[in-house]
């Protein structure tokens, strides 16, 4: 019986010459599939302070620039960022040490100065948060660093999807008239498989 | 160098330079150059990154009196 053995000798040879062209082969599709690929982001917004609007809204239109897939789900107090009027967004030096307490004008030594406030101050002065977000404010001007409005509205334009979660909607007593246009209003079960298929995927 | 467009994108901060650059270029042709003046110091590298990852491909780049300088070519 002479077959036998060719038929093995032949599967050794097509075994080892799979072996050896496999590894290219599957190195160049996987290669060709992620540069075809449209990469994605997912985020969670769920802070409602002037500080923390910043971080969606500029990775998020950053990202629709790179030509990135987007999506935001904003939940709890995120949601304050979709209001239609988001100048009252406000900023909170208490409890808060890292944030730098600087003056945004006067000479150069006065703007220098780190004014260390103590909580009991701080949350004892009536309009302090007021003040510190006016500061904040006039900063973010001097800077040339853009406004939440604009950011959110650059974010729109370039197609970044926003999901409002309609469970804090109930929740916090709101109605969909207080926020722009252009939302989906659902739920953890709309964006879980969203986040499930995104390259990046951040909580905030 | 010669350019198509020209974006001042001087005084603005991260990612203002970016999305404005991004804008101005889907207003070009393919092959089209756009100039960008921008005083960000960090939009030396996310407009390289920037190039890299659109295939708009990036002439030049330089600085000069605290301002800098782009040319990139839309894909």
């Amino acid at each position: 019986m002479g077959a036998i053995p060719e038929i093995a000798n032949i599967d050794e040879l097509v075994n080892r010459r799979l072996e050896e062209l496999l590894p290219q082969k599957i190195e160049e599709a996987l290669r060709q599939r992620e540069e075809s690929k449209t990469p994605s982001m997912a985020i969670i917004a769920t802070r409602g302070t002037l500080d923390w609007a910043y971080p969606p809204f500029i990775l998020g239109s950053t990202a629709a620039a790179l030509g990135w897939d987007v999506s935001i789900f904003f939940t709890f107090y995120g949601l304050n960022l979709l209001k239609k009027d988001v100048s009252d967004l406000k900023v909170s030096p208490l409890g808060n040490p890292g944030m730098p307490m600087k003056m945004p004008f006067g000479p150069d030594w006065f703007k220098g100065i780190n004014w260390n406030i103590p909580n009991i101050i701080q949350a004892g002065v009536p309009g302090f948060e007021n003040v510190a977000t006016m500061l904040m404010q006039q900063t973010i001007k001097n800077n040339g660093v853009a406004t939440i409005e604009e950011l959110r509205g650059l974010a729109l334009e370039a197609d970044v999807k926003f999901i409002a979660c309609q469970m804090t909607v109930d929740l916090f007593g709101f109605s969909h008239d207080d926020f722009i246009g252009g939302l989906d209003f659902a739920g953890a079960a709309t964006f879980l498989p969203v986040a499930q298929k995104a390259d990046v995927s951040l909580f905030m | 160098m010669n350019f198509d467009k020209e974006l001042d994108a001087r005084g603005l901060n991260c990612p203002l330079p970016i999305l404005r650059a991004k804008k101005s270029l889907a207003e070009l042709q393919s092959g089209q150059v756009l100039r960008i003046i921008a005083t960000d110091p960090g939009s030396v590298k996310d407009f390289a990154a920037f190039a890299k990852q659109t295939g708009n491909e990036l002439l030049a780049s330089a600085e000069k009196d605290k301002e800098f300088e782009f040319f990139m070519k839309r894909k």
